[in-house]
């Protein structure tokens, strides 16, 4: 009995607020916009009974998902929003993994405080991080007059608000979630292996890439897709940081929302971009699953 | 041990350079006399100043942390609930369902959790306000809090809980009397989590607010929508401290009595 309640309080809190939701999104993708309140149609009429269920479903269509796929902005978005998280990603692995490495090499008792810098900044508030670029990086910021003040370039350069800020904006946000499964994979790491790998006549370099990269692969892997996933949905980074030709779908769907107030076409947008996320969290599961079971 | 070298040390520099000079940059500049951010023209506080009479900020402070704390404290129970059971209660008709709901939302956009949200709430007909702000933030944060639980569950002795039964415990007091006190370090980590993941939120936020109910982070974003502002700067000059006092009393405090632990350790040792 006790256990029956236990488990029904937090499930139905999910089923009502996590399920519940996702399937009104999922019907309101298939319905059409109306000049109505609530904006769109059909409605479901439970006082005609039957009559009113079925023509509730007669009224569902795919029409918003073929508008997906024949307006350019939409797939265009899509795409775009891949291949900014891609490249950010990548740029991430390039900055946080020396960090990482630095981070495993340092004496012992260096370590707890070097883990608590990492995590730090993940505590502060996310908007503010985003923030502090738009003053570094504008015409007359920080970065800007640093440079010239030093004669490196003559004219301001722009970054802010092109993608190279967005960049910059997901490499600095993210940058924890990549330091930390890289820098756990190399501290359990066996020194040992990179000495006998150099006495048997590897150089330093061949060492590092025949040893230690393969040894802190799953660190690796754990940290691209921790910051690949949530980057494709963001929205913040774009919207502060981004210009106006940046497309990412989570601002096309903001915008979709609250400026054309088109509910269906941004609940379609919403399941379809759902639909692009299953791909790499399925993949990210089954690597973590892989792990779990090598580390056995 | 391997050689600390040169590489190491300059990454380490660089890495946590570019960690933290921004936020050291928007703390130097707080201080500007000037509205001109990128102009250095003195030393001054009136930013503070005009901050702290500045209604409508004090007004959205006051709602994120109303919102913040009922939402962590509820998430911390739900959370805490779910952990137990994805842990404790063994196979149940829906597990799979289950643990599906509790880590779909810690993948999901913000923007479609924060749509789906909307549509529900505008589905039932609920007046959107504090209401629905907390149940949207209670929702993904308690699905935060039951991952950190488990994973402390989960590596502690069931034997402990047992014997407590075994001694004439009803189920009630051996959780309260034994697993609660052991799981509360994670149990406090969770709602720290939950609170300062309800401290930040934008997405969701904006999409489940309503009128009166303003957050701060929404007032901040459609600040800095228009460039860089002094007041904001001063703003997040005094949230960065908090947190920053925050960690590193936290650390120490577990630091100590990681260093209790082991003394009574050695303690018992020797009279053992």
């Amino acid at each position: 009995m006790r256990r029956a309640v236990l488990i029904a309080v937090p499930y139905l809190w999910l089923l009502a607020l996590f399920l519940v939701p996702f399937i009104i999104v999922l019907k309101i993708s298939l319905s059409d916009i109306a000049l109505a309140r609530p904006p769109y149609t059909p409605q479901l009429d439970l006082n005609e009974g039957w009559a009113g269920i079925r023509a509730f479903f007669a009224g569902l269509d795919f029409e918003n998902f073929t508008f997906l796929s024949t307006d350019d902005l939409y797939w265009k978005a899509y795409l775009s929003s891949v291949r900014i998280a891609g490249i950010a990603t990548l740029c991430t692995l390039l900055v946080g993994y020396p960090i990482a490495y630095g981070m495993a090499r340092a004496p012992q008792e260096w370590r707890p405080t070097l883990l608590m810098l990492v995590i730090l900044p993940f505590w502060t508030s996310f908007l503010i991080r985003v923030y502090s670029w738009i003053g570094i990086l504008s015409s007359e910021g920080v970065l800007n007059q640093f440079l010239m003040g030093i004669g490196l370039i003559g004219e301001p350069l722009t970054i802010l608000n092109t993608n190279t800020a967005v960049y910059i904006g997901i490499v600095y946000t993210y940058l924890p979630f990549m330091i930390l499964p890289i820098y756990s994979a190399l501290e359990k790491m066996d020194e040992s292996l990179l000495e006998a790998a150099e006495d048997l006549g590897s150089s330093r370099f061949s060492a590092f890439w025949l040893v230690t990269i393969p040894l802190s692969r799953n660190g690796i892997v754990a940290g691209c897709f921790l910051v690949f996933i949530p980057s494709i949905g963001e929205f913040v980074i774009p919207s502060l940081l981004g210009g106006s030709d940046t497309l990412m779908i989570g601002k096309v769907l903001w915008e979709e929302f609250f400026s054309n107030r088109d509910w269906p076409v941004a609940s379609a947008v919403a399941v379809v971009l759902l639909l692009i996320l299953i791909i790499p969290i399925v993949l990210f599961q089954r690597s973590e699953e892989n792990a779990r079971e090598a580390g056995r | 041990m391997r050689r600390f070298s040169w590489f190491n040390a300059t990454s380490l520099t660089l890495g946590f350079a570019f960690l933290y000079l921004p936020m050291i940059l928007l703390v130097v500049y707080s201080f500007n006399e000037s509205r001109l951010v990128t102009v250095w023209a003195g030393f001054s506080t009136k930013w503070y100043g005009e901050l702290l009479q500045n209604e409508e900020f004090l007004d959205a402070a006051w709602v994120t942390l109303k919102v913040a704390f009922f939402s962590s404290t509820i998430a911390t129970v739900l959370g805490t609930m779910a952990a137990y059971v994805m842990i404790r209660a063994g196979r149940f008709p829906g597990r799979t369902l289950f643990s599906g709901m509790i880590y779909a939302p810690l993948v999901m956009p913000e923007v479609i959790t924060g749509l789906s949200l909307l549509l529900l709430f505008i589905g039932i007909g609920l007046d959107r306000g504090v209401l629905t702000v907390v149940l949207a933030h209670t929702t993904f944060s308690m699905c935060y809090v039951s991952v950190v639980v488990s994973s402390r569950l989960s590596t502690f002795d069931q034997a402990l809980e047992e014997a407590a039964l075994d001694l004439g415990a009803s189920p009630f007091e051996s959780f309260t009397l034994i697993t609660l006190p052991i799981i509360a370090p994670a149990v406090i980590s969770g709602w720290l989590l939950a609170f300062t993941l309800s401290l930040d939120d934008l997405v969701i936020a904006s999409f489940t607010t309503g009128p009166g109910a303003t957050t701060l982070p929404i007032k901040v974003f459609s600040a800095v929508r228009l460039g860089v502002s002094p007041e904001i700067n001063a703003l997040s000059t005094l949230l960065i401290s908090i947190v920053t006092v925050g960690v590193i009393t936290a650390s120490l405090v577990s630091k100590r009595a990681a260093v209790q632990r082991r003394r009574e350790e050695q303690a018992a040792q020797r009279t053992a």
